[in-house]
């Protein structure tokens, strides 16, 4: 048995016009069968990730925003978004994606796994890990 | 229990180097690599903010990078020191994580 690690996935470029934000994605599914302690971070255009109603179609790529609501599935349940990033961005939470899981000690009752935090916060969250894996 | 954070990206195309410095812990260490040099410059637009950082948090360059972009030592700021390649790994070793800022 290997000891439980705390990761931290942080996410700081917007979905299309890099290709940060998908490997992240990836490296996050990839990375959740190894069953560690892991949280993600949305920060600066990281937050862009998260909008509802994208539409990708005639741009000719995947549209994985989806993929962020079945993380819930894989026990990735914690997604830290950061307010100042939101704020200056003109965005509100009601502008993100609902992300919900199902807390199987608390008789699968079904949670947000998004929670915003202040610029404060999210430091002191990046500074509570064990790895930083940045995209 | 501190950090050490890389950053590698000019702060004049990118908000890389304020976001990190935003983030910083008290204690924690920044080390400027790569096109990340120019935001050890005295006498920018950023660097009165880069100087107030020093307060809380250790800035770095690496020295080759900053020598092969033809930046003298006497154009940074002078809380920011320079190390080589021996010194990061110092810094990686001396500090609990390692966080870049891409």
């Amino acid at each position: 048995m290997s000891e439980t690690k705390k990761f931290l996935y942080v996410n700081r470029k917007a979905p299309y016009g890099t290709i940060y934000a998908l490997e992240s994605l990836e490296v996050v599914l990839i990375g959740a069968a190894f069953e560690q302690d892991v949280s993600l971070a949305f920060l600066d255009d990281g937050v862009f990730q998260l909008t509802k109603d994208q539409k990708t179609d005639a741009i000719g790529v995947k549209n994985f925003s989806p993929t962020f609501r079945a993380l819930g599935d894989f026990e990735v349940t914690k997604l830290y978004v950061e307010q100042e990033s939101l704020d200056e961005r003109g965005l509100t939470q009601s502008d993100l994606q609902e992300i919900t899981y199902e807390d199987e000690d608390d008789d699968w009752a079904e949670k947000p796994s998004i929670h915003i935090v202040s610029r404060s916060q999210m430091a002191g969250i990046m500074a509570d890990q064990d790895v930083v894996l940045s995209f | 229990m501190s950090t050490l954070h890389t950053v590698n990206k000019s702060p004049f195309a990118t908000g890389s180097l304020l976001s990190c410095l935003n983030h910083c812990s008290d204690g924690d260490a920044v080390l400027m690599i790569e096109d990340g040099v120019y935001g050890a410059l005295a006498g920018t637009r950023i660097s009165d903010e880069v100087q107030a950082s020093t307060k809380q948090v250790s800035l770095y360059v690496l020295s080759p990078d900053a020598q092969a972009r033809g930046l003298d030592k006497a154009r940074y700021l002078k809380e920011i020191n320079g190390v080589d390649y021996d010194g990061f790994v110092d810094l990686v070793a001396e500090h609990s994580r390692t966080q870049a800022w891409l």
